[in-house]
């Protein structure tokens, strides 16, 4: 068992990291369907995490794939309840687009 | 090798959350965010991360994915209608936004970083003890608590979920009350 050669530098990575965080904030900003904005939400999460794991991996130290897991399973809860809200959203007014959802707009 | 394969999950994971924004169609969004999540995956493999990647596939491509494309058929979601100057504006102002934050990162981006002081975890002892085994060490010991409080997370995420799901009860019902 040999260790893998040294892959790309650090700095790919927090590039490529940030530019899925990226496109997860346009797709919050631009879309108005809710689930695509969560979808959006879970990319930016995901971006994170990838930055997390390189860290782990460059500075020679696991906590930073512990704190994945615990991302993934606050990500998981975050799921479920998100999209119980939204199901009981459209039960009430038949729509998932927030433009549409405007009972707070004074 | 590992340059060859960063380049290629990379691109596929930028042109598959691309697509998840771009795309019209709820449902090919999704299945291009399993995608994305795949390709993340492999990622992690490549930074010798196998517990990590497994986890991705399982709890997000399988689980989380899974959740989503159950709602999306639960509410039978036709293509979205975008048009009108209302949602020109908006378009125009996040990807404005979205540029204006790349223009930053592009600025900030160094090819060097500073880095701290390195771990004791080193790529040589983790892959001679094996990754899943050091995480899982690590997990029972120094973050036995928090990995304790996750459970309790769960739980409360389940509860939540279903007060939430079930509903307020029907209308009959309420105004009865």
């Amino acid at each position: 068992m040999t260790p893998l050669p040294a892959g790309p530098p650090l700095a790919w990575y927090l590039g490529l990291s940030a530019v899925v965080f990226l496109i997860g904030v346009v797709g919050v900003l631009v879309r108005r369907n809710a689930l695509i904005i969560f979808m959006s939400i879970e990319l930016m999460l995901n971006a994170a995490n990838l930055a997390f794991v390189a860290f782990s991996h460059y500075l020679h130290s696991l906590d930073g794939q512990i704190f994945v897991f615990f991302v993934m399973t606050v990500a998981a809860a975050e799921v479920a309840v998100g999209l119980a809200i939204i199901v009981n959203l459209f039960r009430l007014r038949e729509t998932v687009y927030v433009d549409e959802v405007n009972i707070l707009k004074g | 090798m590992t340059v060859a394969l960063f380049a290629v999950f990379a691109t596929v994971l930028v042109a598959s959350s691309l697509m998840v924004v771009l795309h019209r169609h709820p449902v090919t969004c999704a299945l291009f965010l399993v995608l994305a999540f795949c390709s993340l995956a492999a990622l992690y493999l490549v930074l010798q991360a196998q517990f990590v990647a497994l986890v991705q596939i399982l709890v997000y491509a399988g689980a989380i994915m899974v959740l989503f494309l159950f709602v999306l058929m639960y509410l039978n979601l036709k293509r979205d209608l975008e048009e009108g100057l209302h949602h020109q504006v908006r378009r125009v102002i996040g990807w404005g936004m979205g540029g204006l934050l790349l223009v930053e990162g592009v600025l900030l981006f160094r090819p060097e970083w500073a880095v701290g002081p390195l771990g004791r975890e080193t790529p040589q002892a983790v892959h001679a003890a094996g990754n899943t085994e050091m995480v899982g060490r690590l997990l029972y010991s120094r973050y036995l608590f928090p990995f304790e409080l996750t459970s309790l997370v769960l739980l409360v995420a389940m509860v939540g979920a279903v007060v939430i799901g079930k509903g307020r009860r029907r209308r009959g019902d309420e105004e009865a009350a």
